[in-house]
């Protein structure tokens, strides 16, 4: 078995809101990336992903609190450590993240160049410039960027390439894992397909060891990474392999999202889209049983009793829902 | 539902910026005939001149050159009083729908602005919240929360759901779809595409959606045109142009597309 580079258990934060009312956002989420491999985290607006992104990092700014678990990067907790601490030693160098809307994250007055000494100099103040930009049109040059990026002001650059000089960008120190929350959905398909390639490009040539990958877009996770872990209301409903969650989910509510994918393949014209009715709970007042219960199908009285644990069924394979994965298949199968 | 009535053409229809050598040629002399009923697409990439079209289409923009016909007359909306009369046929729904709402105003006057725009402003106002309610229930929202809120206090699908119920009240023959669905999640998606197909069979709009998703248009379309550079390069069925393309462009478009049945090539960007 491979190394674990990131080891996440039971990890709960949440929101304070100004009313002094908790909001957990990430509920006992546990996971584990081995090395070289990809997670990717799916998942409706609202549902905690970008708040796992932050969690992960281990670097919590209000609203947003730590209240238990644990994370482990490399061997090392990074739970319970200062938080300038956390900033100085760990982001950056042992956990990279990419936020939402990375191409605003650049300085629009400075140039590209100007940006990557602020981020070198500050976790390694001895680096001289010239090093820097050695350093950087190495790694930009290694990444498919044209070094001459490295000398313009953002304001230059297409929506694509502020994209990828901003990763390019965060991983420049080498760090093990990498966040990406949502690197490419404010861009066109071509554009998106240049920043997966780069992503790629980062774990294939050993820059980065592990990648937690956060999109929205099922075909997308799909095709980049090997787990997908699907998220409801702050908790996880159901991990496996990437192949095995799209063609057979078990979860209803997994199976409610593979029904609405789109894409251009022949005989998918006329397949009617599942829209999932409803709306997700407000997380102030969660349903004491499954979360999923007022928007499921399949829902029972039982379901509504209860929290429901996540039931592990080997090879990587959990799932949360009462009714076993016989039943639901079997469900799954007269529905059609 | 689908007739061969010609309901927006153009001929020759360019919009140039800047002139000598900024000159930037955005949509570049296209000529189109949508059909009344038909679904249509029209997909390229960021800077093709696909929003710019649009924007010429809704009568936002004035065309540099060409003429674009409105149900077979050539369109005259030179005056504001036309322009206005222009826009109860055609209305659009854009892509981000957090700035598409004048901040300043509650939901209720959103919706009675249109329910003004179509003639009933003096009708008695319990009829006037009957017509808004119904148009809530369309898009499943609920009206008796929604007065007294501003647009901001919604979450993004449910203002993109808002801007459908807009479109209920103001029944136009034209809708033209900018993005509707690149800001908000796959699960939303599937809600708002299911409500803009029943809206048009309810009110017999012709949808016009600007995408650069290729999998939405051939989900959503009848005929698909792709845009390159300010010009059509191909044109069709949904079914020819995107299981049989002829173009390079549009095959590189559905290359760069994630699919689940097919290997997704990442060597060729």
């Amino acid at each position: 078995m491979a190394k674990v580079i990131l080891e996440v258990n039971e990890l709960t934060t949440r929101y304070i809101t100004r009313f002094r009312e908790s909001i957990y956002a990430v509920d006992h989420v546990s996971l584990k990336v081995e090395d070289g491999k990809s997670l990717g985290i799916a998942g409706e607006s609202g549902c905690g992903k970008s708040t796992l992104a932050l969690s992960l990092m281990g670097y919590y700014f209000a609203p947003l609190y730590y209240t238990s678990g644990e994370i482990i990067v490399d061997e090392r907790h990074i739970t319970g450590m200062d938080p300038d601490a956390v900033r100085k030693t760990i982001l950056g160098t042992e956990i990279s993240y990419i936020p939402q809307a990375a191409m605003n994250a650049l300085n629009p007055t400075r140039r590209v160049i100007n940006f990557i000494e602020d981020v070198i100099q500050a976790h390694r103040p001895q680096t001289t410039k010239r090093e820097i930009y050695e350093m950087a049109r190495e790694r930009f040059e290694l990444l498919g960027l044209p070094a001459e990026v490295l000398q313009k002001h953002p304001v230059e650059l297409s929506g694509g390439m502020k994209q990828r000089t901003v990763i390019a960008t965060s991983v420049i120190l080498s760090p093990k894992v990498l966040i990406a929350d949502e690197p490419s959905s404010a861009l066109d398909v071509t554009s998106q397909k240049m920043v997966i390639k780069m992503v790629m490009d980062l774990m294939e040539k050993g820059i980065i060891k592990a990648l937690v990958f956060i999109t929205h877009e099922l075909p997308l996770l799909y095709n980049v990474t090997d787990d997908i872990m699907v998220m409801y209301a702050g908790q996880v409903v159901e991990r496996g392999a990437a192949q095995e969650m799209v063609f057979d989910p078990i979860h209803p509510y997994t199976k409610a999202l593979m029904g609405s994918i789109i894409v251009p393949e022949a005989g998918l014209r006329n397949v009617k889209l599942a829209a999932i009715p409803g709306t997700p709970p407000n997380l102030k007042k969660p349903p004491s049983g499954c979360r999923f219960a007022d928007r499921c199908k399949f829902v029972m009285p039982e379901c509504r009793a209860a929290s429901v644990d996540l039931r592990d069924i080997g090879a990587g394979r959990a799932y949360r829902c009462i009714i076993p994965e016989e039943d639901l298949r079997r469900l799954y199968k007269n529905e059609k | 539902m689908k007739s061969d009535s010609v309901i927006l053409s153009g001929k020759g229809v360019a919009k140039i910026f800047g002139f000598g050598a900024h000159k930037t040629v955005a949509v570049d002399h296209v000529d189109f005939s949508f059909r009344a009923g038909e679904v249509i697409s029209i997909v390229g990439e960021s800077g093709s001149g696909k929003t710019t079209l649009a924007k010429m289409l809704l009568g936002l923009q004035t065309p540099t050159a060409g003429e674009i016909y409105f149900e077979g007359h050539l369109r005259d909306i030179r005056s504001h009083r036309q322009k206005r009369e222009y826009w109860k046929n055609i209305q659009a729904i854009f892509q981000d729908p957090f700035s598409a709402y004048n901040i300043f105003r509650r939901i209720d006057a959103v919706l009675l602005d249109c329910i003004r725009m179509r003639g009933g402003g003096r009708l008695p106002y319990e009829q006037k919240v009957e017509m808004m309610r119904e148009a809530c229930r369309f898009v499943n929202l609920k009206f008796d929360e929604l007065t007294n809120k501003y647009p901001f206090e919604l979450s993004g699908g449910q203002q993109q759901r808002l801007m459908i119920a807009r479109i209920f009240l103001l029944k136009p023959k034209i809708l033209l779809a900018d993005e509707p669905t690149s800001m908000i999640d796959a699960c939303s998606r599937a809600t708002i595409l299911d409500m803009l197909m029943a809206l048009r069979t309810e009110i017999g709009m012709t949808p016009i959606f600007i995408t650069h998703d290729i999998g939405l248009a051939y989900y959503v379309s009848d005929s698909v045109y792709i845009m390159e550079r300010g010009k059509f390069v191909e044109s069709g069925s949904a079914d020819s142009v995107i299981l049989t393309p002829r173009e390079a462009y549009t095959r590189r478009l559905l290359n760069d597309v994630p699919k689940l049945h097919e290997e997704w090539d990442l060597s060729t960007v």
